[in-house]
């Protein structure tokens, strides 16, 4: 016996094949169609972003090269050394290493500070969790995305370059854009 | 018609004058036509094309040529060395060579001397565009066959295929036009074409000597002899450096020459609508005005049709070009007949 596909049949159906005077509109209707087309596309304004010029603006969100942050009235470094950032981190890119501050010598409000704090931005995959792991918000993630250089040691930063000011060259998305 | 009534009556020295403005002009032309291509092109995908180099990518062409002329010339180890040289310079020469009969303005009297503002002004004006226009397929099935690659290979054995199925019907678009014109010459025709423009008359040959002005010029939607997607670049795979610019070049000429002869036979050359009658010396830039037109109908054609299946194109050379060119010249036969008794 023989299995009844039922109602799995699919009747495909098809246009009845097309006249002469069919055939032509197609050949020539839509032709003139496909030029009406591009022509309208050629009076609009191109939608490329002139790069190096111009550049794409980013959400507050984004994630791009870290920050490290100050307490804004004593000037003292946020970060602690607590290292929970290179453990968060997938990437294995943080280095830490701790050193006591003294009466003398305060970096840090905390008992200790960062005495090296890098972060190889070759390996970084930009995931943010470092950020989430800090438990006193002294690594952000910032706005710049122009990271090529030269060679692979440049692209180490070290806690000064991390704490410097940086030059703000990526544009900040406005609220509704 | 005697030689003395078709342009011979010049000087020597004038004729060379002639030749070398002419030459000169066509090439400052094929720069022009190259970048506004790219840059129309970019229009026509919402981008800007070339924007780099000088104001507004003006020098693009420039830094193209430079490219290309200053690399190394090169051949594969298959290749049959002198047909390899010789092929792109047949494209060229065959070229510029059909670029001499497109008229741009009638005889013009300069500092005393009547000065015909074309190259020659052939007896045999359509016969001559036809032979250049055949003999330039040797550049291509050349250049093709002698590289020893299969892709040159196939798009050589292409551009054959593709010349047989639309010349025949480019002939035939142009004999409605002979015989309402009653010449051969290029002048003659636009002269004929004072009352009206013969695109008008002759819309169904102006069509179809369009449509074979994009196969001759294997231009898209045509262009199955370069075909990139699947021949690698077709005939001129091969080639780099002078050689490659050479074929770049003479196919944009090609593109010139094309929108050349449709200006002079279908869309009145250097003549003006609504009996405006300018000076002599606007003649020749009413002349590339509507060669400009032309031109950027290639473009716009190449922005927006697809390539056809190789079959396609034969069948659609033969099947539908074909009868319509000739029906369109039997047609014009009879009521050219019928009209002048």
């Amino acid at each position: 016996m023989t299995w009844d596909p039922g109602e799995d049949v699919i009747e495909v159906v098809r246009a009845p094949a097309p006249g002469a005077l069919r055939s032509t509109y197609r050949a020539f209707g839509e032709t003139l169609r496909g030029l009406k087309t591009t022509f309208g596309r050629m009076l609009e304004k191109p939608v490329t972003v002139q790069y190096p010029e111009e550049k794409t603006p980013v959400y507050p969100r984004f994630r791009g090269r870290h920050k490290l942050h100050r307490f804004e009235d004593t000037g003292l470094e946020k970060c602690v050394g607590c290292s929970l950032c290179a453990a968060a981190c997938p990437a294995d890119c943080i280095r830490v290493v701790a050193a006591e501050n003294t009466p003398e010598h305060r970096v840090s409000p905390g008992e200790r500070y960062a005495e090296v704090y890098e972060i190889n931005l070759s390996r970084c995959i930009f995931c943010g969790y470092c950020e989430v792991a800090c438990p006193f918000d002294a690594i952000t993630m910032g706005h710049d995305y122009e990271l090529s250089d030269y060679t692979r040691s440049d692209l180490i930063f070290t806690k000064e370059m991390l704490l410097a000011e940086p030059l703000e060259r990526t544009p900040l998305r406005r609220e509704g854009e | 018609m005697t030689l003395a009534l078709v342009g011979y009556y010049e000087p020597w020295w004038v004729q060379v004058i002639k030749a070398t403005v002419i030459f000169a002009v066509g090439l400052q032309l094929v720069p022009i036509v190259l970048i506004t291509e790219r840059k129309l092109l970019g229009r026509f995908q919402a981008r800007y094309g070339p924007n780099r180099v000088g104001p507004y990518g003006a020098l693009q062409p420039l830094a193209d040529i430079v490219k290309l002329l200053t690399k190394e010339q090169f051949r594969p180890s298959t290749a049959t060395g002198f047909l390899f040289a010789l092929a792109p310079v047949v494209s060229i020469v065959t070229a510029v060579a059909a670029f001499a009969i497109i008229p741009f303005g009638d005889v013009q009297d300069i500092f005393g001397t009547p000065v015909g503002l074309y190259g020659v002004d052939v007896s045999i004006g359509p016969l001559y565009l036809f032979a250049f226009g055949a003999v330039a397929f040797y550049g291509i099935v050349l250049g093709g066959w002698s590289s020893g690659s299969k892709y040159s290979f196939l798009g050589a054995m292409r551009g054959a295929a593709q010349l047989i199925s639309y010349e025949v019907s480019q002939g035939l678009a142009l004999v409605g036009v002979i015989f309402t014109a009653g010449t051969l010459s290029l002048t003659g025709i636009v002269q004929a074409q004072e009352g009206m423009w013969y695109v008008i008359p002759q819309f169904f040959g102006f069509l179809v000597f369009l449509v074979a002005g994009f196969a001759e010029t294997n231009r898209a939607p045509f262009d199955l002899t370069e075909a990139d997607a699947e021949l690698v670049g077709g005939y001129n795979t091969e080639y780099g450096g002078g050689r490659f610019a050479s074929y770049y070049f003479a196919e944009y000429l090609n593109v010139l020459v094309v929108s050349g002869v449709v200006t002079t036979v279908f869309l009145g050359g250097w003549l003006l609508p609504f009996g405006l009658r300018p000076a002599g010396w606007v003649d020749p830039f009413v002349v590339l005005a509507k060669m400009g037109l032309i031109t950027f109908l290639f473009i716009w054609v190449r922005a927006t049709l697809p390539r056809p299946r190789y079959d396609q194109l034969m069948s659609f050379g033969w099947k539908i070009l074909l009868p319509l060119a000739t029906l369109n010249a039997l047609v014009t036969a009879v009521l050219v007949v019928v009209t002048h008794k």
